[in-house]
């Protein structure tokens, strides 16, 4: 058992480096925290708390309901008055309010007869995503609806599965495990070959009886136990801060995970043979992330794209992954409904496994 | 030839040689690094390679190691072919690289711990010989200490320490001395004959006179080929030159009138001191040259000596430019 004995020695002299790199061993923990806290907090894709101003003109009780109830959505809050639609214009165009909701004096007769619009919403288009509170705002079942002649009023009801409160974190935070793991696993394998290339220690270490096997092993183990690490954190954190359920097995989530890790540490093998610098390494690491972070479901629907850049994502790991965790965590799917997924990211383990054994040459030319 | 230089040339076994080449020759584009080079490096000596920065000797140590795969030629190590037994040869050498190869943020210990786990030595043998190293090193007393943070010479010492672990038969050290004070070098050597008395061959490059002096044979490399190659001091005794030595207050106007003479080969300047190296078959050299010197009017003492080390590079190196110039 020669090598085993082998594989041994590399995994703990790993270890006990990267338990010396306080960078390296700050970025374990310190890439998921910053990630998930940026996505969960700042990168929210909810719209809420929009600022608001109403020129109320009929000035009825019914109106003044239609403007509280609007308030307790809590997509926006009512920031000041005005008298009419071009007052309101010119706090849009200052930028002091975002929305700005004209009730006209015909409000009531307008919303007995069904025929128009009762009020007008003006919103700030520069931002994208307040134009998604149109939609939002009007498809809401405002109360006076009722008092409307039945028939005219939209009697369609969304029904949301799964995030019902269209929390983005829920969606965000489990498909966060992926993004964050293919950042950190496929970066530090590459750069701990290539560092070993820089500082001249592989000079030292192709002449002695260390097959490349063995050595690629050795350097991917610690690396797994570090990415399952990450993925606890992920899951703790996102479960305290952000209430993100975990409706699946745990057990399902983590052997998912543990597929996925050896894929991408495979990657980041395969580029440290071609990287010849850590800074190389750091570029190509960044090539690779890009794409999966646009193709692979995880900022836009995968569904959504056309075919061409829906088969360059089926070649990520990524967007395999996201489509297990999301399975397991929010719809509660067993590991064994997710079998093609989990099969493609088993192959990009052996084939990236193939290219770095087959390409890292026990030779200096 | 002294009867310890035959004793030398006996003692080795060349009929059963720990390397041989023939026809070595490694191509990178169009740099030529080593030109047909052909060895053969008897078992148990310290076998040196001489030879100025860019000379080759780097690549050759590395394709007698299999680091690099020859562009033409043959290599066999320890009767078995490169790069073919490549990893069957492994266990049985050790090289040591020019830089310091092992784990700066590891201590001592742990990199002897760790090159011996590479190396399959079982617990008990590896425990044995790491301390037999920490002690034969002078490691001892710093075994939890980084690597990182050792002097040039402790370093030396802990990456001979740690390419000996294995026992290796064959030693290839590049330039193991370059970065460390005389001291130890001394002690370096010391070390060295230690291991050569116990068996194992050494291959060792190195740029220093003093110690291409102490190797038991010696190839001259120059420009990626062997220039000359035997037993230091008899390369010294067979050198194809005269050596003069001039001793004068005005040594560069004394150089200049020297270069102007067809039968001077080469001119070196040692602080007031000249080395003129004539051609071999020139009659009554120091004359000769008294005669030049007096003619330019220059005062100094002229006294023929024995031809060293040095000169015999020099010469190797000089006169192979200089006919290469004229062909």
């Amino acid at each position: 058992m020669k090598s085993l004995g082998r594989i041994g020695a590399i995994i703990a002299k790993e270890v006990r480096q990267l338990s010396r790199d306080r960078l390296t061993f700050g970025m374990v923990v310190g890439i998921p925290l910053l990630q998930i806290l940026l996505f969960g907090y700042a990168i929210n894709l909810d719209v809420r708390h929009l600022r608001a101003a109403v020129a109320d003109q009929a000035g009825t009780a019914l109106s003044r309901k239609l403007v509280a109830d609007t308030a307790a959505s809590q997509v926006v809050d009512i920031v000041a008055g005005a008298a009419d639609a071009r007052e309101l214009e010119g706090m849009l165009r200052r930028g002091e309010i975002t929305v700005g909701i004209v009730i006209p004096p015909d409000f009531e007769r307008r919303v007995r007869e069904g025929r128009r619009p009762a009020a007008q919403l003006l919103i700030d288009g520069s931002d994208p995503t307040v134009a998604a509170i149109a939609t939002q705002l009007a498809a809401m079942p405002f109360e006076l609806r009722k008092i409307a002649p039945a028939g005219r009023a939209k009697v369609y009801e969304a029904r949301n599965y799964y995030n019902p409160e269209r929390r983005s974190a829920v969606q965000i935070v489990p498909a966060l495990i992926g993004v964050i793991l293919t950042l950190t696993m496929v970066l530090f394998t590459a750069v701990a070959v290539v560092r070993e290339r820089e500082r001249g220690n592989l000079e030292l270490l192709i002449t002695t009886p260390i097959r490349n096997l063995e050595l690629m092993v050795g350097k991917i183990v610690p690396y797994i136990v570090i990415g399952l690490i990450q993925v606890t954190i992920i899951l703790v954190v996102g479960w305290f801060l952000f209430d993100v359920p975990i409706r699946g097995s745990l057990l399902h989530l983590y052997a998912a995970a543990l597929v996925f890790i050896a894929a991408s540490l495979s990657l980041g093998l395969a580029i440290s043979t071609f990287a010849g610098t850590q800074f190389q390494a750091m570029q190509l690491t960044f090539f690779a992330f890009l794409p999966q972070m646009l193709l692979s479901g995880f900022m836009f629907p995968f569904e959504g794209m056309p075919p061409f850049a829906q088969n360059i994502g089926l070649a990520l790991p990524l967007t395999h992954f996201i489509a297990i965790v999301r399975g397991i965590v929010l719809r509660g799917a067993a590991l064994g409904e997710l079998a093609p997924n989990l099969q493609a990211l088993g192959i990009f383990f052996l084939v990236m496994m193939a290219v770095a054994t087959l390409r890292f040459r026990k030779r200096l030319d | 030839m002294n009867a310890a230089e035959q004793a030398v040339d006996r003692g080795a076994d060349l009929a059963d040689p720990a390397i041989v080449a023939r026809g070595l020759s490694r191509r990178f584009g169009d740099l030529v690094a080593v030109d047909r080079i052909d060895l053969e490096i008897p078992k148990a000596r310290i076998y040196g390679f001489l030879g100025p920065n860019g000379s080759g000797k780097t690549t050759t140590i590395r394709l007698l190691c299999g680091l690099l795969k020859p562009s033409e030629g043959e290599v066999e190590v320890l009767g078995m072919e490169l790069p073919g037994d490549a990893e069957r040869v492994r266990p049985r050498i050790g090289y040591m690289t020019q830089r310091f190869s092992l784990y700066e943020d590891l201590s001592v210990r742990e990199n002897l711990e760790f090159i011996a786990r590479i190396y399959s030595l079982e617990r008990r043998r590896r425990r044995q010989r790491i301390e037999e190293n920490l002690d034969r090193y002078q490691l001892a007393d710093r075994p939890r200490q980084r690597a990182g943070t050792l002097s040039g010479g402790q370093r030396q010492r802990l990456a001979l320490a740690a390419v000996t672990l294995h026992e290796p038969e064959l030693l290839l050290l590049d330039e193991p001395t370059s970065a460390v004070d005389p001291q130890s070098r001394r002690d370096f050597w010391d070390a060295l004959f230690e291991l050569a008395d116990a068996g194992t061959t050494i291959l060792v490059s190195t740029h220093f006179m003093d110690e291409a002096e102490r190797c038991h044979r010696l190839a001259i490399l120059a420009r990626g080929a062997v220039v000359a190659e035997g037993v230091p001091r008899r390369l010294a005794a067979e050198i194809d030159a005269q050596v003069i030595e001039v001793e004068t207050e005005r040594p560069r106007a004394a150089r200049a009138a020297l270069a102007e003479a067809g039968f001077v080969k080469a001119v070196t300047q040692l602080g007031a001191r000249l080395r003129v190296m004539t051609d071999d078959d020139l009659d009554a050299p120091v004359s000769r040259i008294e005669a030049i010197l007096d003619q330019a009017g220059v005062q100094g003492s002229v006294v023929d000596v024995g031809a060293n080390l040095e000169d015999v590079f020099v010469a190797a190196t000089h006169f192979r430019a200089a006919d290469e110039e004229r062909s």
